[in-house]
């Protein structure tokens, strides 16, 4: 009986978290010529307007290169810090997991503003490659996370027997260590990119006029509620299910990552 | 103790030293500007001021308070559900959680505004004559902020049910307790750490909301953030908005410093 409440109260709590992604799918496919709903009819014509904007295009074309270009720094720079975090012991290993966690404590207004400060006296406003380094700091925990967690089941006796077999350190490292790490690693990729594309607090103060998608729709969404958005909101519904599909499927469990 | 193995961290110290915290701290110090606390006392002293932090703190308590009593029905459930189930319960938790807070802010504009969708249901089916004022204002802030939130909720109690040993609960059914029974004494007490996890981690994340409160609030609900992104863009004011920036930190990690405190003494027992 009360098992029935359980399962009812949670249904309309999961439509709750899904509505908002489902309602943008028949505004997107509208053909009103502006917000309208239930829609009068269908048509393409919003995503038809998203692909002959060169703004929106150049724009998305941004986000997805920053956000491979953070993923691969991310994972560069977070993978041997995690190394470091398991399996070394030095002084001070306590302080440096606390730092490299902190972007995700430390509101992003404030990582915002206080980088502004320093790029703008840099000239880096505006430069793809200024938003990279800034994304790679906030992206840095979840790779973290996702990498220790992932060391921390990993069995050292497989090390050891391929040492023990006469392979070299990097022998090692590269024939048994990274590929049995590939699902975390996986992960912690495609969780850094994610993290990067959708980014806007950071963006609106860094990209200057080169608008990231996050920017653009910001703007957009605070001008005009035209129903453009609700078009590249689709398309970004569908590439993060995509990349939640790939970790499903190569990489490790979210639900540690996420915490 | 050796040194050893500390020289893979090097880089990403490095980054993380001259991209966050020495920016931190620089930005920071502009709050004591000439050697006074004057900024600090316009935070602290004036009503228009205490009155942001006075709302983000009431913000961010009411949005754990509903992040709780929607999350945790829902890791309840998913923890003690089939394995398929709770699959599709991941599923439909962590597609919102990775979907852009842009994306959802955006329908949910386009749910609750004048013209919006339940606006329109509400007025066809007769239910009420004029638009209901759900956008632009605290509710907008608030539905807004407890749908990004929920899922930091969820994940944590999930993990605490999943936790807890099951013969405990096969016991007190045993024992012929109640199902209400046995969620008040065994998985309440028992699952007080995953819930208190979450609850830290909504309310510290509420504390620095922006896009949201900048978006649904409609100029109307200023929450700290707003007020420090305004104060650097607009009036271009550096000193005040790092005073500003230090008050929020300094209650972020004080939140979190207690919560430790209280989470010790409990993992241990």
């Amino acid at each position: 009986m009360s098992r029935r409440l359980l399962v009812v109260a949670c249904g309309l709590i999961y439509f709750f978290l899904m509505l908002p992604l489902l309602v943008v799918f028949p505004i997107s496919l509208s053909s009103a010529p502006y917000m309208q709903f239930p829609p009068p009819g269908f048509s393409w014509q919003w995503y038809e307007r998203y692909l002959d904007d060169p703004q929106w295009i150049e724009a998305t074309w941004r986000s997805l290169y920053i956000g491979v270009s953070t993923a691969i720094l991310a994972l560069a720079l977070g993978v041997p810090l995690a190394f470091s975090l398991v399996r070394a012991k030095f002084r001070g290993r306590a302080v440096i997991e606390r730092l490299a966690l902190a972007p995700i404590i430390v509101p992003t207004i404030i990582l915002s503003v206080a980088v502004y400060g320093i790029f703008a006296k840099l000239k880096l406003i505006g430069a793809w490659y200024g938003l990279v380094v800034a994304h790679t700091v906030l992206a840095l925990p979840f790779v973290v996370l996702v990498m220790m967690a992932g060391l921390r089941d990993f069995d050292r006796g497989l090390e050891q027997a391929a040492e023990g077999l006469g392979a070299s350190r990097w022998q090692t490292l590269r024939r048994i260590t990274l590929p049995l790490l590939r699902p975390s690693l996986v992960s912690a990729g495609l969780l850094a990119f994610i993290s990067s594309f959708d980014e806007v607090v950071v963006a609106l103060f860094l990209a200057g006029a080169n608008m990231t998608l996050p920017k653009k729709m910001f703007d957009n969404i605070l001008m005009e509620i035209d129903p453009t958005i609700a078009a590249v909101s689709v398309i970004q519904i569908l590439l993060v299910s995509l990349v939640l599909v790939l970790i499903g499927r190569f990489g490790r469990g979210l639900s540690g990552s996420a915490r | 103790m050796s040194m050893r193995g500390f020289w893979p961290a090097v880089p990403a110290l490095l980054l993380l030293f001259f991209f966050f915290l020495f920016p931190v701290v620089r930005m920071l110090g502009f709050s004591l500007e000439g050697g006074s606390f004057d900024w600090y006392a316009k935070a602290l002293g004036e009503g228009l001021y205490l009155r942001v932090f006075w709302n983000t703190f009431e913000i961010a308590l009411l949005v754990t308070f509903f992040c709780l009593l929607l999350g945790y029905p829902l890791g309840f459930l998913m923890a003690t559900t089939t394995p398929l189930w709770a699959t599709v319960g991941f599923i439909f938790v962590l597609l919102p959680l990775w979907t852009s807070v842009l994306v959802r802010t955006y329908a949910w504009m386009v749910l609750l505004g004048r013209n919006g969708v339940f606006n329109r249901l509400l007025i066809d089916a007769g239910i009420v004559e004029d638009p209901l004022p759900l956008l632009h204002n605290f509710t907008g802030v608030m539905i807004g902020m407890v749908h990004v939130l929920l899922p930091y909720m969820v994940l944590p109690v999930y993990g605490a049910v999943r936790r807890l040993d099951p013969a405990i609960v096969a016991a007190a059914e045993g024992l012929g307790a109640s199902s209400w029974r046995i969620f008040w004494r065994i998985y309440l007490p028992l699952t007080l750490n995953g819930i208190f996890a979450g609850a830290v981690i909504v309310f510290v994340l509420s504390l620095g909301f922006y896009i949201t409160p900048a978006l649904l609030g409609g100029g109307r609900v200023i929450m700290i953030a707003v007020l420090i992104e305004q104060q650097v863009r607009e009036t271009l004011n550096w000193p005040f908005a790092a005073a500003l920036s230090a008050v929020l930190l300094a209650f972020t990690f004080a939140v979190y410093a207690l919560a430790q405190r209280f989470t010790r003494p409990q993992e241990t027992a």
